[in-house]
Order: C-alpha cells, then sequence, then structure tokens
C-alpha cells in the first residue's frame, strides 16, 4: 500500500511538472524559430526538425527605427517601479500590520477587523473601478506618464496584499514574544525593531514576494497610465503584435519577463525552507 | 522591602478578572498562587508585571508607586506557560538580551550569563538555536534569563505545566534549589499553578484565588488543613476534596437516606442543622461493612486508582492504593475515615477540621 501510494505521489508530481514545463520548452523552442517552422507543422528539436535564428530575440533588442521594440528601457522601469513599490508597500504594511494585530482601534462601529478588511477590500474591487479615478488623481498631481505616478499607484494596488499576509503572520506570532521583550527592557518600539521584526522576516519575504508578482504582472494600470515617455514592458510587449502574429518574438519576450520572477521565487523559496517560517515561532 | 497590592480590580468585561485584591509580598520569599484555570492568576502576574493595567486600586513596591512605571522599567522577571524566547538569537544572546538592554558592561554580561546557565544547567549549548532545543530545555533558556536580570520581582506563571511529567517532576526540584538560592538576592518570587500538588510540594506561601477573587492566603500547611472554605478545600486537593451537603441531627450524620454514620465524638459540640461535610480522596477506603456504591469512572494515576462513585445522589472520589481495574456499575463498598472529617457551613466557611 505504502509503494502503490509512492508510485501514485510520483505519478502525478512528474504529470503535473511536465504540465508547467511544457510550454516553457515550447516557447523556448518557438523563439528560436522563424515564420516559416512556426507555421509549418508541429516542430520541437532544433537543428533536425527546423532551422534555429535568433530572430525573435533580436527584436527584442533592436530599436524601433529597425522595425524592433527595444524592451530594455521599459524592462529597467519596470524593475525600478515594482520594487520600489514593493519595498514601500512591505514596509508601511508591516507597520499596519502589526498596529492591527496587537492594538485595539475602536471608532464607533469600526473595529481592528473592519480596518484590516478595508484594506483587503481594496483588492476585491474589480481594477476597472479604479482606473478613471486614478487617472483623473494623477493628472491632477502632474504625475500622468511618470515612474512617480505608476509606484503611487502600485503602492495602492500591494499594500493591501502586504497588509493581509502580514496581520495573518503576526496574529501567528505570540503576543507573549512582545510581552517578554517589554518586561525585559525594551520600550514598545524597541520591542517591534529588536525582537518582533527579526522574526518576521519570512513572513515579510512571503509578502514581498507577492508585491513582486502582482506588482510585475500588471499590464491595466500600465497601459492606462502611461503613454509615451515611460512605459512599462508588459505594455511595451503588446506592441510586437502586428497583423502577423510574431509567434516567436512573443515567445522570447515571455520567457525574458517571466525571468525575473523565477529568479525571485528561487531566492525567496530558498530561504524560506531555510528559516523555518512559523516554526521558529512556537 | 515587599511589594504590596491595594484593593486591585479589573473587569474588562462583564466579569471581574480581578476583583478587589490586596496582598503583600515580602522579599526574599515565595509565594504559590493555586487557582483554576481563568482564575486570574495570569491576569495577575500581569498586572504585577505592568502589561495590564488594573481598573482600581494601587500597587506599591518599596514605598514607590509601582503602576506609574512602564513596563519596561520595573525590573521583573516573567516565565510563561508557553515557552518563550527570542528564536532569532542562539541560547546565550537570548540570556544576555534584558542586559545588553539595562547597556551593562560586556564582561559582567559574559559572567551573569555564565552563572545563570550553569545554574540550570545549560552549559554547553550557548551558541545552540532556540529552535534546536527541546521543550525543557527551552524552558531552562527562559528560565536563565528570568535569574539573570537579577530581579527584584519573578514571575513564573505555570513554567512547568507544558513539559512532560518526567521533566517536571526533575526541573521542580531544581526549581526548589534555585528559589533557595534566589532567596539570597531577597527578590520575590511569584509562582502561578493550577496543581495542589505542586503547591505543596514547593511548601511556600499559598494563595488561593478563584473567580478574580483572594479566597485564602496562607503557609501551605495552613491552606491543606484548614481550607477557609469548600471552594478552598476544592481547589488545593487534588483530586478535589468529596463535597456534599449533609444533616446534622439527633448524633447522627445524615448524607442521603443509606449513608449515615453516627456523628464522631469530635463533632458532637455541633448544633443540628443543614452543613457541608467535606472528605478528601485519600481518606476513603475499601471495607466490607461499609456503605455500597456504584463505580461510575476508575482512572489509574501511577500506584493509585481514582474511583468515581455514586450513590444515588451522592458523587465522591476515592482514591484506592492499589492499581486495580474496576468496572462500571460495579458496586464497591466504602468508608471514610471519620476522624479526618470537615464540616463547612452552608455557605461555605469552615465549621469544623481534624486539624483544629
Amino acid at each position: 500500500m505504502p509503494r502503490l501510494y509512492t508510485f501514485l505521489k510520483y505519478f502525478f508530481v512528474v504529470l503535473w511538472a511536465c504540465f508547467v514545463i511544457a510550454p516553457f520548452l515550447w516557447a523556448i523552442s518557438t523563439s528560436f524559430k522563424d515564420f516559416n517552422s512556426v507555421t509549418g507543422g508541429a516542430t520541437y528539436i532544433p537543428w533536425l526538425q527546423f532551422e534555429p535564428t535568433l530572430d525573435g530575440w533580436s527584436v527584442l533588442f533592436k530599436p524601433g527605427s529597425q522595425g524592433g521594440i527595444n524592451i530594455i528601457g521599459p524592462y529597467f522601469n519596470s524593475i525600478f517601479v515594482t520594487l520600489t513599490a514593493s519595498l514601500i508597500s512591505i514596509v508601511l504594511g508591516t507597520l499596519a500590520a502589526y498596529a492591527l494585530s496587537r492594538y485595539t482601534f475602536k471608532a464607533g462601529i469600526v473595529k481592528n477587523n473592519d480596518i484590516t478588511f478595508f484594506f483587503i477590500s481594496q483588492r476585491i474591487m474589480p481594477p476597472v473601478v479604479l482606473s478613471i479615478p486614478f487617472f483623473i488623481f494623477l493628472s491632477s498631481l502632474g504625475l500622468l506618464d511618470s515612474l512617480a505616478g505608476l509606484i503611487l499607484v502600485y503602492i495602492v494596488l500591494l499594500m493591501p496584499i502586504a497588509v493581509w499576509i502580514m496581520v495573518d503572520f503576526f496574529n501567528r506570532v505570540p503576543r507573549e514574544i512582545d510581552e517578554t521583550a517589554l518586561i525585559d527592557g525594551c520600550n514598545p518600539f524597541q520591542a517591534f525593531f529588536k525582537v518582533v521584526l527579526p522574526n518576521s522576516v519570512p513572513g515579510m519575504l512571503v509578502a514581498g514576494l507577492f508585491c513582486i508578482i502582482f506588482g510585475w504582472i500588471d499590464f491595466f494600470f500600465a497601459f492606462i497610465l502611461t503613454f509615451t515617455k515611460v512605459q512599462l514592458l508588459p505594455v511595451k510587449i503588446v506592441a510586437l503584435n502586428s497583423s502577423i502574429t510574431p509567434w516567436w518574438s512573443l515567445s522570447a519576450a515571455a520567457l525574458v519577463s517571466v525571468a525575473p520572477l523565477i529568479i525571485v521565487a528561487f531566492i525567496v523559496e530558498r530561504y524560506l525552507s531555510k528559516g523555518n517560517l512559523s516554526g521558529a515561532l512556537k | 522591602m515587599s511589594l504590596l497590592l491595594n484593593k486591585i480590580s479589573f473587569k474588562p468585561t462583564e466579569e471581574y478578572h480581578l476583583n478587589d485584591i490586596s496582598l503583600k509580598f515580602d522579599s526574599g520569599k515565595m509565594y504559590t498562587i493555586l487557582g483554576r484555570t481563568l482564575s486570574g492568576k495570569t491576569t495577575l502576574l500581569k498586572t504585577i508585571a505592568g502589561l495590564q493595567t488594573p481598573d482600581s486600586g494601587s500597587i506599591n513596591f518599596d514605598d514607590t508607586d509601582f503602576l506609574s512605571i512602564p513596563v519596561w522599567k520595573r525590573n521583573v522577571a516573567m516565565v510563561y506557560q508557553q515557552f518563550i524566547n527570542y528564536p532569532h538569537l542562539n541560547v546565550r544572546d537570548n540570556i544576555a538580551f534584558p542586559l545588553k538592554q539595562r547597556k551593562m558592561d560586556e564582561n559582567l554580561i559574559e559572567s551573569e550569563v555564565k552563572e545563570a546557565m550553569e545554574k540550570v544547567g545549560l552549559i554547553g549549548f550557548e551558541s545552540r538555536k532556540i529552535q534546536e532545543l527541546s521543550g525543557g530545555q527551552q524552558q531552562r533558556v527562559a528560565l536563565a534569563r528570568s535569574l539573570a536580570k537579577k530581579a527584584k520581582i519573578l514571575l513564573l506563571d505555570e513554567p512547568l505545566v507544558n513539559l512532560d511529567y518526567k521533566l517536571r517532576e526533575g526541573l521542580r526540584e531544581e526549581f526548589k534549589k534555585l528559589f533557595n538560592v534566589s532567596d539570597e538576592s531577597n527578590s520575590i518570587l511569584i509562582y502561578a499553578s493550577t496543581d495542589p500538588l505542586e503547591a505543596m510540594q514547593l511548601n511556600g506561601n499559598i494563595i488561593v484565588i478563584d473567580e478574580g477573587k483572594i479566597l485564602q492566603s496562607g503557609t501551605a500547611k495552613d491552606v491543606f488543613e484548614n481550607p477557609a472554605t469548600a471552594k478552598v478545600a476544592e481547589i488545593t486537593n487534588d483530586p478535589a476534596m468529596n463535597i456534599n451537603k449533609c444533616l446534622i441531627q439527633d448524633n447522627s450524620l445524615i448524607m442521603n437516606d443509606s449513608v449515615q454514620i453516627q456523628i464522631p465524638d469530635q463533632l458532637k459540640s455541633i448544633p443540628n442543622g443543614k452543613y457541608l461535610v467535606g472528605i478528601r480522596a485519600t481518606d476513603i477506603y475499601l471495607d466490607d461493612q461499609g456503605f455500597a456504591f456504584d463505580v461510575e469512572i476508575s482512572e489509574i494515576s501511577g500506584s493509585e486508582t481514582f474511583l468515581h462513585l455514586r450513590n444515588n445522589n451522592l458523587k465522591c472520589v476515592a482514591t484506592i492504593e492499589e492499581v486495580k481495574t474496576y468496572n462500571t456499575n460495579e458496586v464497591v463498598k466504602i468508608n471514610f475515615d471519620k476522624s479526618k472529617i470537615y464540616l463547612f457551613e452552608e455557605s461555605g466557611e469552615l465549621q469544623h477540621s481534624p486539624y483544629q
């Protein structure tokens, strides 16, 4: 029976791995094809089944005048906006979450849970609802088509995620740890910075991972709130589309844009498995 | 030096968590707060530590108004029931944390930490991570941290309950030694416990608390021999003292239709009327000539067997000095030591104790 279980377990793991990895392999092989190789039926192995070419990739780095889209600028814009917004969201979100988890707030019928729900409810709304207010808001601040404006909007989108994850995290950290720190001579600020924060790194990493993912993949707001000066990667990639869908360069662009997320996920995952997420705080 | 609690009350909801508590703790002495779960023990300790502010009353330590001093300046130490340490620090840094916080000299910290670690037997574990320690060792770290502080007030909130039986016995022995050591440092030691046996073994002053109210305080011997009320008798005995209604009439003590005894000599002077009769589980023994009771539950506890017995409306628990399995509804005949009978007024106050 255990043997059957092991067999089934690995069977499904392998099945799932294939399911996840296959599109990547397909995209990689497609990115090295040209028009004829793509439309000439299903082929997978370079040199044997089709002649690989770098055309699909070179389009990404050629300037517009040579028929390319040059993603380098937008790439760094995306990295900068995502990282800055995520960082600010985590810092503010962690502080807010700690307060919500440890202190009681009351204003009439509004209590801690209502405030937490208010944060989360920002994500329940369909983004379309926010598009026009954001547009008017940024235009009145003169921040349309600017990195600062995008960062501001992304903080609004990402902080709820950080608050949500961190409130849950802090709720699982025993209050007695804070209390012990107080008894041991820390004032509330020292207790937070010297004891609570060093033990919250795993939670903050998870929150950071989610912020980076959601910030990085956003197309909608990047599309609406920018025009020509500042462009983010997802918007730029869409510019590839023309009368003939260029599958080869789209594949290349997809791989390039997903690469940072894979790297971040690997780093965070390694740290998480090393750092005993919540087991440390039994 | 002494710690004075004066009419402390704390009522966060409809119920009192602390109800008009006045206590005096002298330095160099040990106090055990004995009470059931949710009786207010932890709240009382937290109030002394300063983690909770009472609604009314005052706390004075050495002529200073304790309530106006925030937690982090009170110089108390506390060990929790859960093993609370700083997971991001290793054993040495955990113990040194409060000393570093006090900006003590590095060399002095080193020697203080070493001394505390020796006391609790953690030498060799200095650079271990907290997560790499067993529960007992984690609790030792917490204890060492509170000892290293040399605080004037040491609060221990059921520090042994979450440990397994053997470790608990071992650590309790060490506790007693540690307490003797800390006597020299003239600190006040307050130990909260739900376990009457533990309280008796620690053999300090016992404060019995229930529903946020102090029911009795005194030496272990005094509380054991002369419980002030029937409630105290229940809380301070394990298994709880059997308290049942009874009627004293015409020289007989009537518990129900079938369980009646001739009034023992020492109770002759007690006027007729309704009382509560208290009999310790250990004072009940098997006797073929005794009263017939049905077994409701029998549980084996170490070398003894606890029998939960019933005779109509009369219920009692008996400790039988042997290990034997009894079936439910089996009839056993029991008797009790008539010289060890307690009598309480119907309202609960002690009327007669065998030790008077």
